[in-house]
């Protein structure tokens, strides 16, 4: 009960924070759009070659749009040694892992909420023909980039050059899972889910072991 | 209340604490002194557990660190050279936080009270960015007291006062040891060192050199002390 | 790079720290026979395979670098997982060795292998699961050497910045275990994910005929006494490297630099 108290209490701060300066949300939510942009120029909307790759493309433009999103996660507690301050809180540390994952999956999703349908009007793709298995595909992949993200981006921040460090520490750990989500919002796209039932496995399995992995983990990263 | 036995740290092969005794008993307050870089930081963090002794044994109240350290945690308040404030938050909401993590009942009505004490109430809805650095300071302060710990760490807190602000530090201090609790403050001021705690201790390159009452504390003895610690192989 | 051979002083230490326990000039010496039998036995004892003739070869490169690409893995994994719980700096230069070691091999699989399946596929790459599988153990050794660089492995006395040795090394050891955890994931999909690589093993029984089994397998022993051989040379210069920083410390604090 107080660790869930203590979870929600670094995400309502995370929250707050953001309402006030609504940094993080919009520079993460242009982003993702001018990645869209610019893909649209590569590819031509509505074409056939367009349809294959759309569930790739959609998932660079998030997984970019979150990656900006995580390298500032941590830097207002890099300030004025606030961290520090959440550490000496009577709580487990690992809710401070946990709050910033709750916060950064809510910053994403609203992100993804926002501009998939209009990653699907820009390309011209057609509808989704299974939206519920979508949203759980876009759930489960979501969770397992934030999970695995934010903890890099808490080990990053206690480097000299965090910003370098995140993305090539993010990208390698993300492979099983860019191949596992990918397919599987093809065949939530289409609505062929024939030999999937090991994408769903992939799937849970990488955000049980990165959620579990951090977990054990993150207080190692709060040392000094 | 607060005991520290053996504390020891070692930062890359350099030993920065070698052997540190401590002890602070309830109801007292003990001023730290040492030349720049004698570990008095060091010291604060490690009996904190923010950066754990290399090796030696931190007792806060009854419980051993770091067995059952969140336990402890919440008896310790703790007040460094940052402020630990979030700067897009407001002072209001600064409060609140660290109230609900140290799960204090009604933590708006206590983070409302204590703004009051360090007399930012006016300032309650700002985001503490727009505060000055002695106003930054007053929050830290009611930061490291809004829980009700029994033991305060305090790393030179008079940093950015003015004269209002060191006034009202003394009081809390005074207050707080006058309740039973235990003070530890690095301080470079002997007057307020002396208007506020009872005891001194002197570290001189990681080391306890000797320590004084704070009746008996006179420039020349600190600076004796000094020169003793540093004459030690 | 600290240690010069120019330095008399650090040239003792480096040959100091070869009495140590580092599996060192045994395996150093067993190294080369082993590497030239390993050699005559591809070259001269196994037969050419029917299809592909001599470029069939470059199989017992690639399989034996493989091998010990995964090993030093492994051996990283536990190495680092032995530092965060005991934090004695040889289990930390242990992973950081092996990591090191084991890019090379994981680089000489990655190059062995299209050069065979060029021939036999006629595709240099082929997004294959264990294909994927190698490439992202490449790029998880590269990061963790990479982000042991950006960590700072030395200190600099006086400057209160946070970067120490040790705290590297714990960040160098959450990425060497966070790292290792991907692998078991990829490797998992190879079972359900369609593969174009062959497999040697099927059962009990080997794909191949017996000479070649035979080369392959002095091919293996003779690499994995390279990585061993390696790993040793590579774990003394990190000791001596130790005692070098050591040294300079004590010697820095003697003349009371930063007190
Ligand atoms: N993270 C660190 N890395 C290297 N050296 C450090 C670190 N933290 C403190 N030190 C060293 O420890 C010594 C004591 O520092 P500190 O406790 O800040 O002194 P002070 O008594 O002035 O508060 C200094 O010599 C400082 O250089
Ligand atoms: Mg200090």
């Amino acid at each position: 009960m107080k660790y869930l108290a203590g979870l929600l209490t670094i995400t309502w701060k995370d929250i707050t924070a953001e309402f006030r300066t609504k940094e993080m949300s919009t520079s993460m939510g242009i982003f993702a759009l001018l990645v869209m942009v610019v893909f649209g120029f590569a590819l031509r909307p509505g074409a056939e070659e367009t349809v294959a790759v759309f569930p790739g493309f959609a998932w660079i433009g998030f997984f970019f749009a979150g990656l900006l999103g995580l390298s500032r996660s941590f830097v207002s507690e890099k300030m004025n040694g606030a961290m520090t301050g959440l550490m000496l809180a009577p709580v487990d540390r690992s809710v401070i892992y946990f709050g910033k994952v709750a916060g950064n999956l809510l910053f994403m999703f609203v992100v993804e909420a926002v501009s998939f349908p209009l990653y699907i009007v820009l390309f011209d793709v057609p509808a989704p023909q299974r939206p519920g298995s979508l949203a759980l595909v876009a759930f489960l992949g979501t969770l397992g980039f934030v999970a695995v993200g934010t903890f890099l981006a808490a080990l990053a921040a206690n480097t000299r050059t965090s910003e370098l460090l995140l993305p090539i520490l993010l990208f390698p750990l993300a492979v099983p899972l860019v191949i596992a989500v990918v397919s599987m919002t093809r065949a939530a796209l289409t609505g062929d889910f024939t030999d999937t039932a090991s994408w769903w496995r992939m799937l849970v399995v990488y955000d049980a072991v990165f959620l579990v992995v951090p977990w054990l983990l993150f207080e190692y990263l709060l040392e000094s | 209340m607060l005991h520290a036995t053996g504390v020891t740290k070692r930062i890359g092969g350099r030993v920065v604490l070698d052997r540190v005794d401590l002890d602070v008993v309830p109801g007292e307050a003990v001023a730290l002194m040492g030349p720049n870089g004698a570990g008095k930081s060091t010291l604060l963090r490690a009996l904190a557990w923010l950066s754990p002794p290399s090796s030696g044994q931190v007792t806060v109240g009854e419980t051993r660190l770091p067995a059952a350290s969140p336990g402890a945690r919440s008896q310790m308040g703790v007040l460094l050279h940052h402020t630990f404030l979030y700067e897009s938050l407001t002072g209001l909401e600064n409060l609140v936080l660290h109230a609900r993590l140290h799960g204090v009942a009604d933590p708006k009505r206590a983070a409302g009270q204590w703004l009051e004490r360090v007399g930012l109430t006016l300032f309650a809805h700002e985001p503490s960015r727009t505060y000055s650095r002695g106003m930054q300071q007053r929050l830290a302060i009611a930061r490291t007291l809004i829980h009700r710990p029994k033991v305060l760490l305090l790393d030179e807190p008079y940093t950015g006062l003015d004269l209002d602000g060191e006034e009202l530090l003394s009081g809390l201090i005074r207050q707080f040891r006058d309740g039973g609790g235990s003070v530890l403050m690095v301080t470079h001021d002997l007057e307020t060192g002396a208007a506020v705690s009872d005891r001194f201790i002197v570290l001189v390159r990681g080391r306890v050199s000797g320590e004084m009452a704070a009746g008996a504390v006179s420039r020349a003895g600190l600076e004796e002390l000094y020169r003793q610690g540093r004459a030690k192989p | 790079m600290m240690v010069g051979a120019k330095s008399p002083s650090a040239s003792r230490v480096f040959h100091a720290s070869r009495r140590s326990r580092a599996p060192g000039t045994f395996w150093t010496a067993a190294m080369a026979p082993a590497m030239l039998t390993a050699l005559y036995a591809i070259f001269v004892y196994a037969p050419d395979e029917r299809v592909m003739g001599a470029v069939q070869k470059v199989f017992y490169f690639h399989v034996a670098s493989a091998w010990n690409g995964i090993l030093a893995f492994l051996v990283m994994f536990i190495a680092s997982v032995g530092y965060l719980l005991s934090r004695r700096p040889g289990w930390d230069e242990l992973a950081f060795a092996s990591a090191e070691v084991g890019e090379v091999f994981t680089t000489v699989t990655l190059l062995t292998g299209p050069l065979w399946g060029k021939v036999a596929w006629n595709i240099w790459w082929d997004w294959d699961p264990r294909l994927t599988t190698t490439l992202v153990l490449w790029t998880v050794y590269g990061v963790y050497l990479v982000a042991r660089h950006y960590a700072g492995t030395e200190v600099t006395p006086g400057q209160g910045d946070g970067q120490d040795a040790s705290r590297a090394a714990v960040q160098a050891a959450v990425i060497g275990i966070i790292g290792f955890a991907d692998i078991p994931i990829l490797l998992m999909s190879i079972k359900w994910w369609r593969s174009v690589h062959p497999v040697l093993l099927q059962g009990a029984k080997m794909n191949i005929a017996p000479p070649m089994a035979w080369t392959l397998g002095i091919s293996v022993a003779a690499f994995t006494l390279l990585y061993v051989g390696l790993l040793g040379l590579r774990l003394r210069l990190e000791r001596a490297r130790r005692e070098v920083r050591r040294l300079l410390a004590a010697g820095l604090a003697g003349k009371g630099v930063g007190r």
